[in-house]
This record gives C-alpha cells, sequence and structure tokens, in this order.
C-alpha cells in the first residue's frame, strides 16, 4: 500500500466515493464561517495592541481597554478563535474523505461542538476584558470555563476518532496522523496545565496548584507545545491534506512523512524549557530544552521538504493559482520560523533575544506567514466546495490578498527584528566608564518608530483579510467575478515561444 | 507491503487506530515527564535561603490585581545572571523567591522593565503617581494609565479564603496567619495602627497609606505587592556557593 493510500487519500474525494457516503458539511460550513470572523477580529484585536504600543493614549484609560487585559484576548482569538476553527472545519473535513465515512457522531455532535466551542471563545474574551485571568499566558481562560472547554474538547475528541474508527479505507491517512496528535496532545497540555484550586464553587478565582520554578516548566511545556501541536502538528494535518488536493500531486515521500511524524511529536514536546533559559530553571531542565529545539530542526525541514517537494512537476501552478501560493508560501514560512526557532533556543543567541520583540516577531512569522496563510489557502479551497460552487469569485482578489499580507508579515517580522536586536544590545551596552550606557526607557523611546512600522504591517494583513471576506462572500452568493484570467500556459508551449 | 512481510512495518500502526493513539500518547508524554518530575523531587531545585516568606493579605490582594492586569505581558520577573541585569536591576533571581507564586510570574516579555526587584526602588508616592500616570514621571512610557484604580475599594471580604486556598495548594500560612488575615490587609494599609503582630507574621511587609484614601483601594494593594518585591532575601548574609541549585 503505501504510496498508494497516501496518493489515494490526496486523489480520492468525492469521485470515488459519493455513491454510498453523505458527507455532514453543514457544520463544517459553520466553522469555515467562525473562522473567518475570528480571524479578522483577531487581527483587528492585534493591530489594535499593536498601535497601543505606539501611542498609549489608545488604552483610554479604561480598565478593559488596557494593553494587559486585551493582548490575551488577540492571542485568543487569533490562536483558539480563528486557528481553532480553522482546524475543526479542515479535520472535519478531511476526515470524512480520507476515511470515506461521514462524521461518527453526525451533523448533531458537530454542531454541538461548534456551538459550544464558540460560545467558550466569547465567554473567555469577555472575562480577560473584565479582569477574570490565571494569570498564564496563552492560559487565561479561569477554571471553570477550561472545565467547559475540556468537555468540548473531549467530544471533539470523540467525534475524529470514533470518524477514523469507523472508516472504510484500510489504512489511516498522513494528515490524521497529526490532527489525532494535535487532539490528544493539546488534550495532556490542557488539564496538565490548568490544574487549581477555586477559592469558592461559586467564584471565578483559582489559583495553580504548582507555583514558581515548578509552574514555570508546566505553563512553558503547555505554551511551547501549543505552538508545537496546535500551531503546528494541527497545521501540519492541514497541509498534508490540503497542498496535494489543491496541487492534485500525490504526498512528495511517504517515508519521509512516518519519520516526519514521529521525530516531530516526540521532540517538540521536549523543547518548552528553552523559554527559560537563564532563569531560576535549573541548568539541566535548560540544557534538555536547548538540545531538544536543534534538533527539532530537522523533522521540521523534513516536514516542510515534502509539503514543498509535493509540487513536483506542478511547480507552474504556482504561477496561476494563489490559493496553492498561499499554501506554498505558508510551508516557505514555516520552514523560516523552525529554522529560527531553533537558532533563538541556542542560549548565547537567547540572552539577546529573549524579553525583546525578536521573539514577537519570530512567534508572527510562524502565526501570519505559516498558520495564517496555511489557513488561507484552505479556505479559498472549502468555500467553493462547501457552497457547491464551481469557483470563487475572483482568482485576482486571491492573488491582491496574497501580496497585501505578505508584504504586512514582510514589514511586521523585519521592524521586530531590528527593534528587539536593537533593544537587546541597548540593554547590554557599556559606556566607556564601565557604566550602563542606557537607561530602560530609552530603549523604549528607541522602539517607537519600530512599533508603528509593525501596527502598518498588521493594517495591511487585516485588509488582506477584508478583501478575502469580500470575496468569499461573493463566492457564496454564487457569483463571479469578470476579471482577466489566470492563463495555463502549457510548459512547451513557453519554452517554444523563447 | 509486500516488500515489509518481514518484521515490524508502520502498515500495522496505519491499520489500527487503537495502536496509533497509544503510540501517540507515549510519544508525547516522555519529554514532558522527564523535565517536570524531578523539578518535585530534586531537592536542590529550589535553593534553601532565609527570608522568603508567604505574602501578607494586602500584598496577595495586590498580587491578584497584577494577574488580574496582565502586568505579566510586559513586565518580567526574573533577573538573568548577567553583568548588565543585575547592575541594572540587582541580584539575579532565586527559584525560591518566586516559590509562593501560584501561578509563577516571570514573564517571557520586557515592554517595560523587569519588576522582580522593584521592591524599595521608588516611594509610595512615585509607585501611585506612576500607576495614575506613567508619562507625569516617565515621559516616554508606554505603559497604559491605572488612575481608575486609585480609588475603587478593594474587594477583601474573602481574603481568609484565599489564604485557605493557597494553604491547600502548599503555601505555609498558619493558622494564626488566616484568622488575622482581614485585619492584617487593614493594618497594612494604617500607619497608624498596632503592626506588632503584621510585622511579626510577615517581616519586612512596607505598612503605608499608599494612596492616602479612607478605604483600602486597589492601588494600596498592587503598590504594596509592587513594595515587597525582591526585598525578602537578605543577599549580604549569602555566598555565590551557597546559592547554586
Amino acid at each position: 500500500m503505501t504510496s498508494a493510500t497516501l496518493t489515494s487519500g490526496a486523489t480520492l474525494g468525492s469521485q470515488r466515493v459519493s455513491e454510498d457516503v453523505r458527507y455532514n458539511e453543514d457544520a463544517i460550513r459553520l466553522f469555515v464561517i467562525a473562522a473567518v470572523f475570528w480571524g479578522v477580529v483577531g487581527f483587528l484585536a492585534g493591530t489594535f495592541i499593536a498601535l497601543q504600543l505606539a501611542f498609549p493614549a489608545l488604552n483610554l484609560g479604561l480598565e478593559w481597554t488596557s494593553f494587559g487585559r486585551l493582548r490575551p484576548v488577540h492571542t485568543s482569538a487569533v490562536i483558539f478563535a480563528f486557528g481553532g476553527n480553522v482546524l475543526l472545519a479542515t479535520s472535519l473535513y478531511s476526515v470524512q474523505r480520507t476515511c470515506r465515512q461521514h462524521l461518527f457522531g453526525g451533523e448533531g455532535l458537530a454542531k454541538f461542538i461548534f456551538w459550544n466551542y464558540n460560545i467558550f471563545i466569547v465567554l473567555a474574551a469577555l472575562s480577560y476584558v473584565l479582569g477574570f485571568t490565571q494569570g498564564k499566558e496563552y492560559a487565561e481562560p479561569e477554571w471553570i470555563l477550561d472545565l467547559y472547554l475540556t468537555v468540548v474538547w473531549v467530544l471533539y475528541a470523540v467525534q475524529f476518532i470514533g470518524t477514523v474508527m469507523t472508516r472504510r479505507e484500510s489504512h489511516i491517512y498522513v494528515a490524521n496522523w497529526f490532527f489525532m496528535a494535535f487532539i490528544l496532545t493539546v488534550a495532556i497540555l490542557h488539564i496538565g496545565n490548568n490544574v487549581n484550586v477555586p477559592v469558592s464553587l461559586f467564584g471565578m478565582k483559582s489559583y495553580t496548584y504548582v507555583s514558581g520554578v515548578q509552574s514555570a516548566m508546566v505553563q512553558w511545556w503547555y505554551g511551547h507545545n501549543a505552538v508545537g501541536f496546535f500551531l503546528t502538528a494541527g497545521f501540519l494535518g492541514i497541509m498534508y491534506y490540503f497542498v496535494p488536493k489543491r496541487a492534485e500531486r500525490p504526498v512528495y515521500s511517504y517515508r519521509l512523512s512516518i519519520v516526519h511524524f514521529w521525530t516531530l511529536i516526540f521532540l517538540y514536546i521536549w523543547a518548552g524549557p528553552h523559554h527559560l533559559h537563564y532563569t531560576s530553571l535549573p541548568d539541566w531542565a535548560q540544557t534538555l530544552g536547548m538540545t531538544f529545539s536543534v534538533m527539532l530542526w530537522m523533522p521540521s525541514w523534513g516536514g516542510m521538504i515534502n509539503g514543498i517537494m509535493t509540487l513536483s512537476g506542478a511547480w507552474d501552478k504556482l504561477r496561476t493559482d494563489p490559493v496553492l501560493r498561499f499554501l506554498v508560501t505558508s510551508v516557505a514560512f514555516y520552514g523560516m520560523s523552525t529554522f529560527e526557532g531553533p537558532l533563538m533556543s541556542v542560549k548565547p543567541v537567547n540572552a539577546l533575544s529573549h524579553y525583546t520583540d525578536w521573539t514577537v516577531g519570530h512567534v508572527h512569522s510562524g502565526a501570519l506567514g505559516w498558520v495564517a496563510f496555511i489557513s488561507f489557502g484552505a479556505i479559498y479551497y472549502l468555500v467553493p466546495v462547501l457552497w457547491k460552487r464551481s469557483q470563487l469569485y475572483s482568482l485576482r482578489l486571491v492573488s491582491y490578498h496574497f501580496w497585501t499580507a505578505t508584504i504586512g508579515i514582510v514589514l511586521y517580522i523585519t521592524a521586530m527584528w531590528v527593534s528587539g536586536i536593537m533593544q537587546g544590545l541597548m540593554w547590554r551596552a557599556y559606556d566607556n566608564l564601565g557604566f550602563l550606557q542606557y537607561s530602560f526607557v530609552e530603549t523604549v523611546a528607541a522602539m517607537h518608530p519600530f512599533y508603528v512600522i509593525r501596527a502598518m504591517g498588521g493594517v495591511l494583513f487585516v485588509t488582506g483579510a477584508l478583501i478575502m471576506v469580500y470575496n468569499l462572500w461573493r463566492t457564496a452568493k454564487g457569483d463571479v467575478r469578470i476579471e482577466k484570467p489566470y492563463v495555463t500556459t502549457p510548459h512547451k508551449a513557453t519554452v517554444g515561444a523563447a | 507491503m509486500a516488500q515489509d512481510k518481514k518484521g515490524f512495518s508502520h502498515d500495522l500502526i496505519e491499520r489500527n487506530t487503537l495502536l496509533l493513539i497509544v503510540l501517540v500518547l507515549i510519544t508525547v508524554s516522555i519529554g514532558g515527564l522527564v523535565q517536570i518530575v524531578p523539578l518535585f523531587t530534586i531537592e536542590s531545585t529550589i535553593e534553601k535561603v532565609e527570608g522568603v516568606r508567604p505574602y501578607s493579605p494586602l500584598e496577595l490582594a495586590g498580587q491578584n490585581i497584577y494577574f488580574r492586569e496582565g502586568c505579566y505581558n510586559c513586565h518580567s520577573q526574573q533577573i538573568r545572571p548577567f553583568r548588565d541585569e543585575v547592575e541594572r536591576y540587582g541580584h539575579y533571581s532565586l527559584a525560591a523567591e518566586s516559590m509562593y507564586d501560584h501561578p509563577f510570574q516571570w514573564g517571557s516579555k520586557r515592554t517595560g522593565p523587569d519588576l522582580a526587584r522593584v521592591g524599595g526602588k521608588y516611594s509610595n508616592d512615585w509607585q501611585v503617581a506612576h500607576l495614575v500616570n506613567p508619562r507625569a514621571v516617565v515621559p516616554e512610557s508606554i505603559m497604559p494609565n491605572y488612575g481608575w484604580m486609585k480609588d475603587r475599594p478593594l474587594n477583601y471580604g474573602d481574603i481568609a479564603d484565599h489564604l485557605k486556598t493557597l494553604k491547600v495548594v502548599g503555601v505555609p500560612y498558619t493558622d494564626e496567619q488566616i484568622a488575622n488575615a482581614k485585619a492584617d490587609l487593614e493594618a497594612q494599609k494604617n500607619p497608624d495602627a498596632d503592626t506588632a503582630g503584621l510585622m511579626k507574621r510577615y517581616p519586612k511587609a512596607v505598612v503605608a497609606n499608599f494612596t492616602g484614601n479612607k478605604t483600602v483601594t486597589e492601588m494600596d494593594a498592587l503598590v504594596a505587592y509592587l513594595q515587597v518585591l525582591g526585598t525578602m532575601v537578605d543577599f549580604t548574609k549569602y555566598q555565590s556557593k551557597q546559592l547554586q541549585q
């Protein structure tokens, strides 16, 4: 089997199947709508708090609108609301195709998961604005909301794994390995990092069971693997289904996907302590974190190669299909940020980069370039299919979105590289007399132009997303834009003309 | 899978959902177990130093405001052992100094300066003025204004429950401390009160009417917390060898 399964998984889709399976798509449509909605909300929130750093008057002097309360709204909106709904949509869509089976639990369970997951998000965001938080990055929701999410997540696991277990294909397709690792590990991380004791049963406030150094280790075991499993393994599941589908090519290498999968999930879990270099965490743990982070470079690039080389024989499509361009560029950004990550985990580099904007830039090259771009690609692929349209309203608009967003990302990351490295160097600069050269606030003042540039990058990214919303809206309505089509020129003809 | 008839084949995992699940669970558990479990068992993880005590009720209420406002998004509480950081902020942070923080507040970003040893660096009045309008005292600051916090009464009716909960998770609050929680909280804000009991239970606590309000306000609590940060350990008593983990 092997390569046969991978190929069939990638190319089977509706034509071979539809006579005996009716796929569940109502809930998937809801997830897609929610993903697009939360995407715009999350990008807007990010742009707003970026502007707050450049212009502090935008904190408005109100408790609900201060940076400290809105930043978790931004991170949760983009990671759990946008990313989460994308993952739910794509995983529940592709698992049916790759298993030739409708959803276990059916449309009803999927809709139940949809509403409760999204109600959780609204409650979480409201709770941050009102000042309820556990005080841990990316794990802010208080204990009662954590319990709620646990229930929803277990139902999601039941639906996904149940579908895999009742599949009509003999083999489990590689995308589903990644989705399963993502679902299971996120469950472990969420529960492991949220062992709290509430002050009262009727109040929101709780205290974490662990404290200090142990709490730091548990938090970054969670935090880094929220990146590793939520934002990486889950989105790699998207890559392994949607890139081959869109390129109409089989996955490049079956062996590489096996190696990619097991090494990635094994190594990622160890990388957490690189967030705690030179802290009170014992050195042995820091060294382990650094070592495994550097090793993690290899499976990451193995996966990138597997994704990009899937285009073998179909490279010309990058010229004519901006949707595929989103998907492939996302994998390229994945390669870039998974190179930068191991680099920053090396202790002497981390000594400079930690606590600075360099980290923020690194996160966003992954979050905007990899996670958001592959999401856009998958959404552009899904909407015509789910709304039963023959094509998108406009491929030209997809291309405008692509370039607007790409320029936005470039502004964002370069501004953060410059400001992060500059601030790191200013902190450690000494003058001729052996005194610290800069006071802290001088380094803050030096950040200002870069914070403005970063916010402009955010504005461009939001603009691109709004172009997408318009395009998807018209697609769902069934409109087709009158525009110059992308011509598929046969390769030989091009050569002949030259 | 003709070529794989001999020996193990990945094919087996691809056909068996439960096997895949079990192997995934084992694979993703190893790293976390190796890194987390020893932190609870190796005794040298937390240095043996004197002086670190549980937060006083007012400081604890202040820490909860620190959580609530998401101060950790922009301020670290973790000084690294580098020359520039030690000169800028003070002695590098010890694990012992955050052992009663549920959760830790080491942070990950310094949009503002590190606060691990901010206690005592500025006067109470400076802290209040700065929180009300940071740009009034530091013109280049980009910190939000927290003026609304200055006169808002602190909600501390259940402060003893907070101490009790923290005792459940391992903070060594005594019955005496829990019984006196509310009185201690009020005493720390009142320079005219009899603070002998408070100071005995919470050495080095800063007693003051921080905001000048009659009632205990949220900003009183926050400043009391800031003023104790990093002040508990007397580093003149230790050689660097004694502080190694």
